[in-house]
């Protein structure tokens, strides 16, 4: 009985929820000024969880429990990406949840839900699968953006998150009611096979595909879905607005993957057409709206918003190519992205968010390293060789090419330049004016190794990037995709 | 066979690197020192690039290979003709001048200084020897980061505005070729430069292409009327970044033309070439007037820069081998005339703080070994005959004799207006009575200066007297390349 489920193909899934509900538990035997205990337990479940992704990882796909799961090399590395991202982030916040009093265990358990949500959404195969992996994530998230009780501005952006969130989940669930109707199935083969074998009735199926690309465009965060990102970013404390930024947009897409690809392939032609508006929008509003801000942290989410849009450039080609591309892109995305709230967080210290454009002033002067790393990260996201987002932004043009759409390319490199100029900005900020902070920059060492690695990783990705390239073609060859 | 090519690239950006690790403003000294060495390091290891050379071939020579990223078929793939190969020789050069330059001049962040403008100095070598289309643009756009910050960190008073404005024009340019390349890669499934000259391709086709590729390059050269973030850059640029961006910078983008535009869309350019010609005399006639009232001395020989470079793309749409032959050796020698006269202004400068032609006069009675040498390059820049501004505006003025005569007589315009402009200039500044008290005070130039300016005139006079080693490089890359551009691609 076991056997048939192939229940190995879920073990980190089954590492991650173990190791949640018992450091919720030890949690609560931990006094305050040894909370460092639950931390570095967190830090070893995902250690862990990396590891038992990678010594049960399989070249084939392995469908589980029914087919509600599959565990391809897809998964694998989407997942080993998300361990990565949520171990980054930890070690980047540590001395910024310390400073405000949210170093607590219910912090590190609702990241780990979140993270539990995050790999079911990689691995399902099944709709319902999805949406619950999906709601795991998004309501770990809610909680944690509300986690700064004291804090009106947190709990406003987690409301406006929350019924927004409420609304997409809405939608998408309404989306997959109608699939089912039509194709009579909720696994995601069946649907293919429904669709391809003209089971389905085209109306309802359109109708329902339009409800789930409107679910999904809310979780990747592309125009016109996009309206609680900048709020969300602003509001909520710098490691989770990071969380949000970073790990949920590669398990969206993925989610994204499996939905169009693997199940709904056989109209691709209907859903192309409105990833290209969607992909078009974002990346023209996305780069024009951040110029204007003055936050940091809005600025990185209107970022987010433009990136994402390019990211759909190579999904939208409905190719294994164009999927590698956008894999790689989201990648190295959160990558990029991670680093980017890594240095935010480093300026900031007790009662001082160093979220302001202006906080980045003269930084070379203060401290010429993280200086550099930003530089990098800058650039990286304007896409400027030899940093690993030239890589990123050439393969998705490179993709959409490929497929005939040079008009998108062109757009999309108009686009990266308006976006080159709010990038440029921050690093003129940081070189061309003088400081107006002078309090030394005190980090601990751990988060300086991590996040110095994180920030070279960058350019040393953008120097020999065919590993990488590599894999993300290799995750998309072994699975079920076209 | 050692890889010179890649040592030429490298090197410079290992000492960068070196000095940046090293290099902290308390032992400022020690920087100028590792990047001096850096510096004639990477000068030396281009010596054997000329000394190896081998006229009789249009091949690529000292060619290196190597699987890059192998999913798109891209390549570390570099080698140099005899059109390339003296701009890497002329940029590792500059780069031993500029650092040297910059020695006491430069006192804050000395080692951020000296270490973006050897990186730069590899990215630039990285750019004339790259044979592989994504090689090419990495470099190309590299080559933005350093010069954007030389001009922000240790520009003028308006440094911000003109870095932002020189980065974002230049990138507008750059951002259309990368799709060019990439539409190129589709139609040919390879990133070989030289491959793409074989490819054939419709004039729907070509057209766009050239206009990407042109954007691209234009920009840099730069061409009326994308010229105005030259202005503004030299303006604000510390005088090492002037002489980078006028002596190598700006050879980039005409070295574009050659490489990509004429071989790889023959047709569209040829189609094209009255449109291009047109641009040319208007960058040379008009910008010469422009330069003409200028009242700031580095913006004079900024726009004379442009007026130059009109020359130079007019010399390559000319398609004849004495047009493309004087356009690369006006090329070579504006990249040392440029540099001197940066240099030159770049001297007052550090004495008087300022660039206006009103502040001075009778600068001669009190610098007279300076007056003498800025005479010579004031005389290059103008194009006397036995100097190197000379022989590169003499071919080009006479190859466009040959294709038509009125063409040929507003090209040779430019040499009364060139003479006017700088000359002008030298005669305000240089001669004349002690303007005033500043003047006055004037110490003449020390032995490092002295130095400096003496290799410069040295290379334009003996680039004058004798030109024909540099010409007999050229001569069998330039006859292919004509060749090249005369098969239809249709």
């Amino acid at each position: 009985m076991l056997a048939d489920l192939n229940a190995l193909a879920a073990l980190p899934e089954i590492v991650v929820l173990t190791a949640a509900a018992s450091i919720l538990l030890i949690d609560l035997f931990v006094s305050d000024d040894r909370r460092h205990v639950s931390y570095w337990l967190t830090q070893l479940t995902l250690l862990v969880a990396v590891c038992v992704t990678l010594t049960t990882l399989r070249l084939d796909a392995v469908r589980a429990y029914h087919d509600l799961v599959i565990d391809d090399m897809l998964a694998d590395f989407l997942r080993i990406a998300c361990f990565v991202a949520v171990s980054l982030i930890l070690f980047y916040s540590r001395s910024y949840l310390v400073a405000r009093g949210m170093f607590r265990g219910e912090v590190f358990v609702l990241m780990l839900f979140a993270l539990l949500g995050m790999q079911v959404m990689i691995t399902g195969n099944n709709l319902l699968t999805l949406y619950l992996g999906l709601e795991l994530m998004s309501l770990s998230l809610y909680a944690l953006v509300a986690s700064r009780r004291d804090h009106a501005q947190s709990t406003e952006a987690a409301m406006k998150y929350f019924v927004l969130g409420a609304l997409a989940s809405g939608m998408l669930l309404y989306g997959m009611s109608m699939i089912y109707g039509t194709t009579g199935s909720l696994d995601l083969d069946h649907v293919a096979r429904a669709i391809f074998t003209r089971q389905a009735s085209p109306g309802l199926l359109m109708l329902g595909l339009v409800f789930v690309v409107a679910g999904l465009a809310f979780k990747l965060a592309v125009v016109p879905f996009h309206m609680w990102v900048p709020d969300v970013y602003e509001g909520a404390p710098t490691p989770v607005t990071v969380l949000i930024g970073t790990a949920p947009k590669v398990a969206a897409f993925a989610m994204a993957l499996r939905l169009l690809s693997s199940g709904l392939q056989g109209v691709s032609f209907d859903w192309q057409g409105m990833l290209i508006v969607l992909s078009v929008l974002s990346m023209i509003l996305g780069n024009l709206i951040a110029i204007s801000q003055t936050n940091v942290k809005r600025m990185l989410a209107y970022s987010t918003i433009a990136n994402m849009g390019y990211m759909l450039l190579g999904l939208l080609t409905a190719n294994r190519y164009g999927y590698s591309a956008a894999m790689f892109y989201v990648v190295t995305y959160a990558l990029t992205s991670l680093a980017s709230f890594g240095i935010v967080m480093l300026l900031s210290r007790e009662g001082f968010e160093s979220d302001r454009l202006d906080d980045f002033k003269g930084l070379n002067r203060r401290s010429p390293w993280w200086a550099f790393i930003m530089l990098l990260v800058m650039f990286s996201l304007a896409g400027l060789p030899p940093t690993v987002g030239f890589y990123a932004k050439f393969m998705v043009i490179e993709a959409a090419i490929n497929d005939g759409f040079v008009w998108l390319a062109v757009v999309a490199v108009m686009t990266s330049l308006i976006g080159a100029f709010y990038y440029l900005r921050i690093v003129k900020l940081m070189y061309f004016d003088d400081p107006v902070e002078t309090l030394p920059i005190v980090v601990r060492g751990d988060t300086q190794l991590v996040l110095s690695v994180n920030g070279l990783l960058l350019l040393v990705l953008g120097i020999l990037p065919q590993q990488l390239i590599g894999l993300c073609a290799i995750a998309l060859t072994q699975s079920n995709f076209p | 066979m050692t890889p010179y090519l890649s040592l030429s690239i490298w090197v410079p950006i290992a000492a960068g690197l070196a000095v940046l690790g090293v290099g902290r403003d308390r032992d400022a000294a020690f920087a100028r020192w590792i990047a001096l060495t850096g510096a004639v390091a990477g000068f030396l290891v281009t010596i054997p690039l000329y000394a190896h050379f081998d006229t009789a071939t249009s091949a690529m020579q000292f060619v290196e290979y190597a699987s890059w990223i192998p999913r798109f078929g891209i390549h570390y793939h570099v080698g140099v003709d005899g059109i390339s190969v003296l701009f890497i020789l002329l940029n590792s050069l500059m780069t031993v001048l500029v650092v040297w330059a910059g020695w006491e001049v430069i006192t804050t962040r000395v080692a951020q200084y000296m270490a973006a403008f050897l990186i730069m100095s590899g990215l630039m070598n990285g750019v004339f020897c790259a044979l592989d289309g994504i090689l090419f643009y990495v470099f190309f756009e590299a080559m933005l980061i350093p010069m954007y910050l030389i001009i922000g960190v240790w520009g003028g008073p308006n440094r911000v505005y003109a870095a932002m404005k020189f980065f974002l024009y230049t990138l507008l340019g750059s951002l259309l070729m990368l799709v060019a390349l990439i539409y190129l890669y589709s139609v040919s499934e390879s990133f070989e430069i030289l491959e793409w000259y074989k490819v054939p391709l419709e004039m729907g086709a070509q057209i766009p292409l050239w206009i990407a590729f042109f954007l691209a390059f234009a920009v840099k050269v730069p061409m009326w009327p994308v010229h105005t973030w030259l202005p503004d850059a030299h303006v604000e640029a510390p005088t090492g970044g002037s002489v980078v961006l006028a002596a190598i910078t700006l050879k980039i983008g005409a070295y574009g033309f050659v490489r990509f535009i004429l071989p790889i869309v023959p047709d569209a350019s040829r189609y094209l070439s009255g449109f291009v010609i047109t641009l040319s005399l208007i960058a040379v006639v008009y910008i010469g007037f422009v330069a003409l009232v200028q009242t700031d001395m580095k913006k004079l020989i900024a726009y004379s820069s442009i007026s130059h470079m009109g020359f130079v793309t007019l010399g390559f749409f000319l398609y004849s081998q004495l047009g493309v032959e004087g356009a690369l050796a006006q090329m070579l020698s504006h990249g040392f005339v440029s540099a001197a006269m940066f240099l030159c202004v770049g001297v007052m400068y550090d004495r008087m703080h300022s660039r206006q032609i009103a502040d001075y006069g009778g600068v001669v009675n009190t610098m007279p070994k300076f007056a003498a040498f800025m005479m010579l390059f004031a005389m290059a820049n103008a194009g006397l005959p036995g100097t190197s501004g000379f022989v590169g505006e003499f071919l080009v003025i006479l190859a466009a004799v040959k294709a038509d005569f009125w063409l040929g007589f507003a090209a040779a315009v430019t040499l009364i207006l060139g003479a006017a402009y700088t000359l002008w200039m030298y005669k305000r500044v240089i001669f004349g009575p002690v303007a005033n008290a500043n003047v006055a005070k004037l110490t003449d130039i020390g032995r490092r200066e002295f130095w400096l300016l003496t290799v410069l005139a040295v290379a334009v006079l003996g680039m004058g007297l004798w030109p024909k080693p540099l010409i007999d490089v050229m001569h069998v890359s330039v006859a292919n390349l004509l060749q090249t551009v005369a098969r239809s691609k249709l």
